[in-house]
């Protein structure tokens, strides 16, 4: 076994190791209870816990398939996001066939270029090429009612489900000078900091959770997560520094950027689906909602971080 | 025997296929699945709808609910003519000539026998939104069967997905909201029944954008 794939192996044992203690603390939360009054807050907790296991099982499937394992998980997260935001998204029969382009055209060939490598195509291709040629696909359609409307909701999914999803195995793509074999720690580092940003938040806001944030926007986000959550995982980021090029000050810097624009891109798609009347986004995995609902923070903060690294590690 | 295990397994394989296309999730906002028969009537936008309507009720209950299907269509071809025969066991309406057999009979027979019908009372699909106005047939069924409970479905996004004309269907997700059954009441109007029949389907359609 190489270096990095020990390296990674170690990390995983450690996210399923806290899994388990999760587990334990779960089980022993739903055996506490007097039987006849059950809470749903418990059982959420549990279905969450569970879904949890299933989805760091998927993540080291496709790790342990390596980089063309990462690339088509992603590529099925963005199809499966994409297909959520636009069920939900009011479109009329003159947008089928730019919907068609986006899906079976814009999202594979993303990916593809990610795999190859084309950091010049894959960099432009949905915010200069999809942008241009999706409205003019839309205007054969020949209806005019909303179509500013329309054109701006299909673009925004796109950019949001797979232009900003795909920096996640673009991270592949980066040679870092003595760095070389092992940019999936990138992606550990990016995916484990985010998420663990919005579990912190979860628990800090049950815990200690007092004074909300914008009721109006998400019910559930309070001033107490948001601190609690944002500073623990950049803890948790801080942390994982030795897996990463960065030096510790430099990983704590970059887990709180990441943390913060992981945490609006919760907030910004909250407004989405409060805006359409809905609570969550799917019903796809059990305890958490839709696809959207759990990668909603990866897609603000994979972009940047994407970019931070590329400017200052890449020479 | 072994051609009706062959319609069975034909019949399993389209609702897996339809289910994991649409990832259709159906909600029973109104009432719960049940034998007794009824009528379920839906908004009518695609070709698929009564496949989704039919695949999202539970095994017990889909062997005994049949479509009501337009003959002109379904008979066209080998394929359609086994299918909504053999595997859906729909009852087939001839919409153009009514010389040969009363559709409300056709109707009410199955219904009579303790089975459920898939019904589209706006008669053909629609193109545009909300609902066309419906046919009178599901009144003068209503007064056939007069114990007979008439669920509202609302059907999300398959008209969307597969648009008339379209070749290639775009995979969003379809949700499909079961309403409170309605039952006529003693000396309601058709146009009464018509209109709380409309009504009872919209309220289950999302907020208009």
């Amino acid at each position: 076994m190489t270096d990095p794939q020990i390296t990674l192996l170690q990390i995983f044992a450690g996210v399923a190791g806290l899994l388990s203690l999760f587990s334990v603390i779960g089980a022993w939360l739903h055996w506490r209870q007097s039987p006849g009054q059950s809470s749903p807050g418990v059982a959420n907790l549990n279905a969450r816990i569970k879904a949890w296991w299933g989805m760091v099982a998927l993540l080291g499937l496709a790790f342990w398939a390596g980089r063309v394992g990462v690339i088509l998980l992603f590529a099925f997260i963005s199809f499966q996001a994409l297909r959520e935001f636009i069920s939900v998204t009011y479109t009329r029969r003159g947008d089928h066939r730019a919907l068609v382009w986006s899906f079976f055209f814009f999202l594979p060939l993303q990916y593809f270029l990610i795999s190859i490598d084309w950091y010049g195509l894959f960099s432009i291709l949905i915010p200069v090429y999809a942008f241009l040629l999706l409205p003019i696909s839309a205007t054969l359609g020949a209806d005019t009612t909303r179509f500013l409307e329309r054109a701006a909701k299909v673009q925004w999914g796109l950019m949001i489900c797979v232009y900003c999803l795909s920096h996640v195995p673009a991270l592949l793509t980066l040679e870092i000078p003595g760095f070389e074999g092992r940019n999936l720690q990138l992606i550990v580092f990016l995916v484990l900091t985010v998420q663990s940003s919005d579990v912190f938040q979860y628990v800090w806001g049950k815990l200690l959770g007092r004074h909300k944030l914008a009721p109006e926007i998400s019910p559930s986000k309070t001033l107490e997560g948001l601190v609690g959550g944002v500073l623990t995982s950049t803890a948790v980021g801080a942390a994982l520094w030795w897996i990463t090029p960065f030096a510790p000050w430099q990983a704590a810097l970059l887990a709180l950027t990441i943390n913060i624009l992981g945490f609006f891109g919760g907030f910004v798609l909250s407004a989405i689906k409060r805006d359409r009347g809905l609570k969550d986004w799917g019903s796809m995995i059990e305890g958490h909602g839709g696809m959207l609902d759990r990668v909603d923070s990866i897609a603000f903060s994979a972009p940047i971080f994407f970019h931070l690294v590329r400017f200052w590690w890449v020479p | 025997m072994a051609p009706r295990v062959l319609d069975a397994w034909a019949g399993a394989l389209l609702c897996g296929f339809a289910k994991l296309l649409t990832g259709v999730r159906a909600l029973w906002l109104g009432c719960r699945p049940d034998l007794r028969p009824r009528v379920y009537f839906a908004n009518h936008r695609s070709h698929g709808d009564f496949l989704l309507i039919w695949a999202s009720l539970p095994p017990a209950l889909r062997a005994r609910t049949r479509p009501v299907a337009g003959a002109d269509y379904w008979l066209q071809g080998p394929l359609r003519r086994y299918l909504i025969k053999r595997v859906f066991r729909g009852v087939l309406i001839n919409r153009k000539v009514s010389r040969h057999a009363d559709p409300i009979a056709c109707m009410a027979a199955p219904l009579a026998a303790g089975e459920s019908l898939i019904l589209f009372p706006e008669g053909t699909r629609n193109l545009g939104d909300g609902l066309l106005p419906f046919k009178s047939g599901i009144h003068h069924l209503a007064e056939a069967q007069s114990q007979v409970e008439f669920v509202p479905v609302w059907i999300e996004n398959l008209g969307r997905a597969m648009p008339k004309g379209s070749l290639v269907p775009i995979p969003l997700l379809c949700t499909l909201s079961f309403g409170a059954p309605l039952v006529l009441q003693p000396g309601e109007s058709r146009a009464d029944f018509l209109q709380r029949c409309t009504n009872a389907l919209l309220s289950l359609a999302p907020p208009s954008d």
